[in-house]
């Protein structure tokens, strides 16, 4: 691992990553989302992020309860149905230096959110958003959502007749600058992914298929442990290397992997498998998508990054200190200025 | 004249003198520029010292429908609106014979002359303007001309009312700030009116304008640019908003004054954040998240935004997150009549949001009302860390208004309870723990901390679910029932802290006025024509709910209260009605809507007729 962790279980900071829990979970033993919050707690331990740096956003779901049970020490919202991103684009402009991490499930997304998801891209706001995709309503008693299958079959809702929504295919569309997608099943490319998002400076879009054990894990169906394991086609190796951290750099062989800077410095490794695969081209992400839905295979990796986006906070020239330390004297203008703009009113 | 009000006046009497005291309608095609001629005649009028007021009723429209600008001189000063013309200006051929039947007697039309006439009333004196005419003899573009013909008839009237031609000047002046090609070529053509009046129209009506002195030390605003403003001196550090008429000024005059008031001098950046959201949802979203950070948040929008906002208004309240809403109300229910003035969204706002939820509301009456509501609500919603709603309408926002120089905030900033590092290193040392929901003073607020806050306790999650007092998840019946007794004493406790009544009273008084918002204009016209009737008026404006107490002990002097308030069901009196129920037969509904601003002499014979006079 490419992370300073010291010989006590201590992190950069001097931190265990004890420091990185929150409470125990209350979501079905087995859940995809609750190895999705173990990935978020050691992406942050490992990358030693201070707790009080993140900001939490989720919705409203089984995926929207999880941020109680990763980053205690971290500020939180749990807002309202399909409206996260608003909440989180509102309440980072009180100081911008802080990382959001957005929790949202397919039906908080692709569905009542649609709208605020598709503004969030084009806004490019920075912060890291992950979709704990299952294709069913876990809280209301297993509903399709809008990813699930077309034609899937489920006890009490039977067939269902649409098409599903490609989270990563409209997060493409919408100009979002950092779109992967993982399965929970595989912990490792999860917690990659997840420090390559903390890492970019605009949105990062994590689509996580994340099987629902207790209404939606059929053998045969892709937001399934079994069908996700078995159909799961990585697009590379990945390895996230802190900018802190020159060494492991050296371990790679150049020839097979290709680097990416990040932001901050740090620098994303992808080694290539079977495909020369550029995850700067977005035609090329959306082509190898749209083959990977008709060879039926779940693509997973980082499929577009945009290493040079300008962010929301970058549009707006805000002054160095946070907005919310500001004083008094500070936001109201001076006694000496409203003659003047008395004198405007005519 | 005698000195009476518009409304009152006898003007049978064709040969007398009026000056100063009537009204002038415009009568235009929506998109034609008439706007800047109409309020470059208000500003002129202003500025020769003449009270005035004007009003547009516009409909929901780009380009192509009738729309009307109303001028109301009044030597007296009354700036609400009035049922009748004295003068019309028409330019539009469409709705010319439905003007012609609103002038008074003795009263005067202007008229474009390539309009064909209808039956003309032989009570009247009718002026032919020959805009196309004077057009075609300027130099002025073809696709131009459109917006020019409009300054032809502030050139014919002018000479014929006896307008002040510099100022006039000064008020393009002030228009086109200070770009002289577009002052010259406008004040060319009012020029080239004016001499043709001179020379080609006989003076016989009875409307004089002649230089005052009741305007000096007084400005002109609109509501929204004062909301605006008011914020903008309350601190305002963001404003997410979607476009919606007619709140849409307000936000875009945040966009005019913000840069001015709100640079640091030294960085040359900025202390605020405006973000146009993708719709209502999201613009209450991001003040309520920009609340809950710190930030002195709000949002301006109408009454279908506002309904758009419920949820996340409930939240807020819920959650105990500061955050202000302007509602620049108009007609409802569902779209309504858009571009038409109401108070119809009260009680929406008092009972919005499922569950049991409160909101505290403000509502200005007057532009002096919306920027000291603008700064105060953020005080009001950092100390009580809930929602504040202000209810202002589309003829208050929209409209210029005469009105005292806006003041400067005279009190501190009031941001509410919260804690920094040192804050809740204190808080702990001393009661040896900290919660988000714990009210450790006992008056019911407890304290927050926000993000970005480094010290490790500081932090606490948010939610809208049952919670207990250090914001963990909670379904404790007994937990859920002290929080919402807390949230309701907290808002119980608002009453006598926020902006109270005004009360005015006049001797004798039986009976007794009470209302809210810009109603205040036909009111205070309306209590002088009651007492020349010899029936005076006590009167009081609600400005804030929670109601006051006040508001009980004024009620219980009188036996007949008449509730007067632009809605068709007397929202303010189904309030009034629950929260003092034991009054409720002294209460008198006395509401109507049709989209126009309420006038004097509606509420003068309602109240007549109510009291059987």
């Amino acid at each position: 691992m490419a992370d300073q962790i010291g010989e006590k279980g201590v992190n950069a900071l001097g931190l265990l990553r004890s420091d990185y829990k929150g409470l125990p979970s209350t979501l079905c033993q087995g859940c995809g989302h609750n190895s999705i919050s173990a990935q978020i707690i050691s992406a942050c331990y490992e990358l030693g992020i201070s707790p009080e740096r993140i900001v939490k956003f989720s919705g409203i779901g089984c995926s929207s309860k999880s941020p109680t049970y990763f980053l205690g020490r971290s500020f939180g919202f749990n807002g309202l149905h399909g409206r996260m991103p608003s909440l989180a684009e509102g309440a980072l402009f009180g100081d911008i230096r802080l990382k959001g991490i957005g929790v949202s499930g397919d039906g908080d997304t692709a569905s009542i959110g649609m709208g605020q998801f598709k503004h969030l891209a084009r806004r490019n706001m920075p912060m890291v958003y992950i979709v704990e995709n299952n294709g069913v309503y876990g809280l209301t008693k297993g509903q399709f959502s809008a990813t699930a299958e077309k034609d899937l079959e489920l006890k009490k809702q039977g067939r269902n007749l649409y098409t599903p929504v490609d989270i990563c295919m409209e997060a493409l569309i919408g100009n979002a600058s950092f779109v992967a997608r993982s399965f929970a099943g595989d912990p490792k490319q999860v917690k990659e992914l997840i420090k390559a998002s903390l890492a970019h400076n605009g949105l990062a879009v994590l689509d996580i298929i994340s099987p629902c054990v207790t209404f939606h894990n059929l053998e045969m169906y892709m937001h399934s442990y079994t069908w996700g394991k078995q159909h799961e086609v990585p697009l590379h190796d990945l390895s996230y290397v802190p900018s802190e951290d020159e060494i492991m750099v050296e371990d790679f062989d150049k020839g097979s992997s290709r680097e990416i800077e990040l932001h901050d410095g740090s620098r994303i490794l992808l080694k290539k498998l079977a495909e020369d695969y550029d995850p700067t081209n977005r035609w090329e992400a959306l082509r190898m998508l749209e083959e990977a839905e008709r060879k039926n295979q779940l693509i997973t990796g980082l499929i577009y990054f945009n290493p040079k986006p300008m962010n929301f906070f970058n549009m707006f020239k805000l002054v160095d200190k946070p907005l919310n330390r500001l004083n008094s004297e500070e936001i109201r203008p001076p006694r000496e200025s409203i003659q003047k703009v008395n004198e405007l009113m005519f | 004249m005698s000195p009476t009000t518009g409304e009152g006046m006898d003007r049978n009497m064709a040969d007398e003198k009026v000056v100063n005291d009537f009204s002038i309608t415009f009568s235009t095609v929506n998109g034609s520029g008439s706007q800047t001629a109409n309020t470059t005649l208000l500003r002129a009028l202003f500025k020769m010292g003449i009270p005035v007021s004007g009003k547009n009723i516009f409909p929901s429209n780009i380009k192509g429908l009738p729309t009307w600008y109303t001028l109301r001189l009044s030597r007296e000063g009354w700036l609400g609106r009035v049922e009748q013309d004295d003068i019309v200006v028409a330019m539009n051929a469409s709705s010319i014979a439905k003007e012609i039947e609103y002038i008074v007697p003795g009263g005067v039309l202007f008229y474009a002359d390539d309009i064909p006439l209808p039956e003309i009333r032989d009570d009247i004196t009718c002026y032919p303007m020959p805009i196309r005419k004077l057009i075609k003899d300027t130099d002025v573009a073809p696709r131009m001309r459109d917006y020019v013909a409009n300054m032809v008839y502030v050139g014919v009237i002018a000479q014929v009312l006896g307008i002040d031609l510099e100022k006039i000047r000064l008020a393009l002046d002030f228009h086109f700030k200070g770009k002289e090609k577009a002052i010259q070529g406008n004040m060319d053509i009012i020029q080239t009116a004016f001499d043709w009046a001179i020379n080609n129209l006989t003076k016989t009506d009875r409307y004089y304008v002649e230089p005052m002195n009741a305007t000096q030390g007084y400005i002109m605003a609109d509501g929204n640019t004062s909301s605006a403003l008011g914020s903008i001196y309350g601190g305002v550090q963001f404003l997410a908003w979607y476009p919606i008429t007619p709140a849409s000024s307000l936000p875009e005059a945040m966009h005019e004054y913000l840069p001015m008031l709100r640079k640091d001098k030294e960085s040359g950046k900025y202390t605020y954040a405006v973000v146009q959201a993708e719709d209502e949802l999201a613009a209450i979203g991001m003040s309520v998240g920009a609340g809950w950070a710190g930030l002195r948040s709000m949002t301006a929008t109408s009454g279908p935004g506002l309904s758009l906002m419920s949820e996340y208004l409930g939240l807020a309240y819920f959650a105990e997150v500061p955050v202000v809403v302007w509602d620049v109300q108009r007609v409802g229910p569902s779209t309504g009549l858009p571009t038409r003035t109401a108070q119809g969204d009260l009680t929406q706002a008092y009972f919005h949001s499922h569950g049991d939820s409160q909101f505290i509301l403000l509502i200005p009456g007057t532009v002096n009302e919306c920027f000291e509501f603008g700064w105060r609500s953020f005080d009001i919603a950092e100390h009580f860390q809930t929602p504040v709603i202000i209810m202002s309408d589309l003829d208050l926002g929209m409209n210029q208004w005469m009105s005292e120089p806006f003041e400067y905030p005279e009190e501190p900033m009031d941001r509410g309870k919260i804690l920094w590092e040192t804050g809740l290193d204190e808080m702990i040392q001393k009661h040896g723990k900290w919660g988000r929901y714990w009210d450790v003073d006992g008056d019911f607020i407890p304290y927050r901390t926000v993000i970005g806050n480094r010290h490790p306790a500081a932090a606490y999650f948010t939610r809208g679910t049952g919670h207990d007092d250090f914001a963990n998840y909670s379904e404790d019946g007994v937990e859920w029932e002290n929080l919402l007794d807390r949230l309701d004493k907290k808002y119980e406790s608002a009453r006598e802290q926020l902006p109270v009544p005004v009360i005015e009273k006049m001797e004798d008084s039986k009976i007794a006025i009470l209302s809210m918002g810009s109603a205040e204009f036909a009111i205070q016209e309306a209590r002088k024509l009651l007492k020349d009737q010899g029936v005076p008026t006590d009167y009081l404006r609600v400005r804030s709910i929670p109601f006051s107490n006040k508001i009980r002990e004024f009620i219980e002097e009188y036996d007949r209260v008449y509730v007067v308030e632009l809605n068709r069901d007397g929202q303010l009196k189904q309030l009034l009605t629950i929260d003092m129920p034991d009054l409720a037969l002294r209460l008198k509904k006395l509401s109507h809507l049709d989209g126009l601003p309420l006038t004097a002499k509606w509420i003068k014979e309602s109240i007549l007729m109510a009291e059987g006079k």
